[in-house]
């Protein structure tokens, strides 16, 4: 798993299969028995779910962004940037390779979005995202993807010395989705939170990975990951937290926790800690649960409907994912985006 | 007003309820006593419509309309509550939004305006401040980390908000000193109204001191074996329930 693999959409070989460790439970290829039509060339105009934050948009469609393949936030305050991937060509596929970097002492809050408005589309999208000495990004991710497409993201991400990486990813899932994270950790002030959403129903998967690697000393890392899926569906986990040798000091703590609220629903969580250094704190915890039946008996007696009941109480389990995104204005869209979906 | 005839209830295979019959007119107060494991509580959750505590026989009217058919939040919604013996936490969901989302969903399923936000606060601050709750308090997650005490005084600030017409007290007075109960009785008693019919459910005479009585049952073996006057709860405080007891058996 440390290994990444490398997805060629025009090349069959190059998608990996249930063979392969770390896609164990996203089986590509099967999902995928040839290479789709290249898509074409589209506009869209400009906007987003996070288009009420404003900032620059980067609009990435079909595979296809005009004229530049990356953001770079440098200078003093708080930039923002919107970064998009829409699909718009119906069973066709597309690739896109981008690169995010924010200069030294710089902060950026990064908007992006998948937006799936077309049927049956394969998306394949590579992030390089490099964070110089002492700077400061937020990532926030919705992947709002077809329930029929076939969605890939991954992203590479380096950290200077005291920067500051602050990511959460919210899904619905699709018919094959994952988002993939490999973060090299340099320790000594800097900082990572590394948060999942997913709420899947119908026959959608999601599976969201990371890995998150401390080379230096006293590096923190902090992750949250809740789901809750429904129907048929089926939730993917994979968080890795390696403390190589000599990383002392390092402080990480993982948890995963989904809700199983369908008979023939799943969810498939692999939480793993690989310590080679001494002197460390590292905890992980990882629960899979149903609702609480006396509570949604205790919302009924009180008058609250049942169905009102469980989106209750299913916004309570998952909002803490939510509450932590420090950025107001973007915690409100999620909040928002999360409840509409209930 | 309210109406219970030879109900039977079980509990998985188990008959708690055995032909249970009791008539508690508009107005009134009545105690249900008995000892543990008579089914004192299976009543509660029976009139209220917990799962798993459905009626196989018999049946359940309040002011005339049967409620065996109805969901638990239609039993609300037509004036039925429950105060739990031990209530439960809900964690991520503050107080005020709960009781707020309880309150306008009931009005919504009687054809009601709902209540605005303002309008709602107004109202939690005048009924809080009477049961001497700190309001901070209610924008805490519901009963998550409350003591015994708070969670009562948290049901009765639910009955003062929501204004039920049936209230169901299930040992209300279990785990709470002699201030709560009393700050807890009072606020019961200022619910006593010649439209509303009250059932309290308690193993002791104690919480009978507070809340008076109209009326007390003895409830033994899944049925009511005795009833009288309020003379009746200090004769089972002073005798016990055995002489009930072989009637259950």
């Amino acid at each position: 798993m440390n290994a990444p693999v490398r997805i060629d959409l025009k090349d069959v070989s190059s998608f990996p299969s249930r063979r392969v460790e770390a896609w164990k439970y996203t089986d590509l290829s099967r999902a995928l028995r040839e290479t789709p039509p290249v898509s074409p060339y589209a506009d869209v105009a400009p906007g987003g779910p996070f288009a009420a934050l404003g900032g620059d948009e980067l609009a990435v469609v079909n595979g296809h962004c005009e004229g530049r393949s990356g953001l770079i936030a440098e200078g003093p305050g708080d930039h923002i940037a919107r970064l998009r991937f829409v699909s718009t060509a119906d069973g066709t596929g597309h690739q896109a390779r981008v690169s995010v970097e924010v200069r030294a002492g710089a902060s950026l809050l990064l908007l992006e979005s998948y937006e799936g408005r077309a049927a049956g589309y394969v998306s394949n999208v590579a992030l390089d995202i490099s964070l110089g000495e002492g700077a400061r990004l937020t990532r926030v991710v919705i992947e709002d993807d077809a329930e029929d497409a076939v969605s890939i993201a991954t992203a590479e991400v380096s950290l200077g010395e005291g920067a500051h990486f602050l990511q959460t990813v919210l899904t619905t899932g699709a018919k094959l989705q994952r988002h993939e994270s490999r973060l090299a950790h340099p320790g000594e002030g800097a900082e990572v939170r590394i948060d999942g959403l997913y709420l899947l129903d119908g026959a959608r998967h999601s599976d969201l990975t990371s890995v998150v690697s401390h080379g230096g000393l006293n590096g923190v890392t902090s992750q949250l990951t809740k789901g809750v899926v429904r129907d048929t569906a089926r939730g993917v986990f994979q968080g890795k937290i390696i403390v190589e040798r000599g990383a002392d000091g390092t402080d990480a703590r993982m948890g995963h926790h989904a809700l199983i609220l369908g008979e023939r629903a799943e969810v498939d969580a692999k939480p793993e800690l690989e310590i080679y250094a001494d002197d460390v704190q590292c905890a992980h915890g990882n629960t899979v649960g149903n609702l609480d039946e006396s509570a949604l008996f205790y919302m009924q007696q009180r008058g609250i409907p049942a169905d009102e009941a469980r989106a209750l109480l299913t916004q309570a389990f998952l909002i803490e994912v939510v509450d932590r995104i420090e950025h107001e204005g973007a915690r409100e869209v999620v909040r928002e985006w999360l409840t509409a979906r209930l | 007003m309210l109406k219970i005839e030879n109900l039977h209830v079980a509990v998985g295979d188990k008959p708690i309820l055995k032909g249970l019959t009791l008539d508690v007119p508009a107005g009134e107060v009545h105690a249900i006593m008995g000892p543990n494991g008579a089914g004192k509580s299976t009543l509660g959750y029976a009139v209220a419509g917990r799962p798993g505590y459905e009626a196989t026989e018999g049946s359940v009217s309040w002011k005339g309309e049967d409620l065996l058919g109805l969901e638990p939040a239609e039993r609300a919604a037509k004036g039925v509550f429950l105060s739990f013996q031990y209530p439960i936490e809900i964690p991520g969901v503050p107080a005020l939004t709960f009781v707020r989302t309880a309150l306008n969903a009931q009005k919504r399923a009687r054809g009601e305006e709902e209540v605005s936000a303002p309008a709602f606060l107004k109202l939690v601050k005048a009924a809080s401040a009477a049961l001497k709750m700190d309001f901070d308090m209610l924008k805490r997650p519901l009963n998550v980390g409350f003591s015994g005490g708070e969670k009562k005084r948290m049901e009765i600030l639910q009955m003062a908000l929501l204004e039920p017409s049936l209230l169901i007290l299930d040992e209300t007075d279990s785990g709470l000193d002699i201030d709560a109960l009393r700050i807890v009785s009072e606020g019961v008693n200022a619910l006593r109204s010649p439209d509303r019919a009250m059932l309290v459910i308690t193993h002791y005479q104690r919480l009978l001191d507070y809340i008076k009585p109209d009326r007390v049952h003895v409830l033994a073996g899944g049925r009511i074996v005795a009833s009288g006057g309020p003379e009746l709860a200090l004769q089972l405080e002073a005798e016990g329930y055995d002489k009930y007891l072989p009637v259950a058996a």
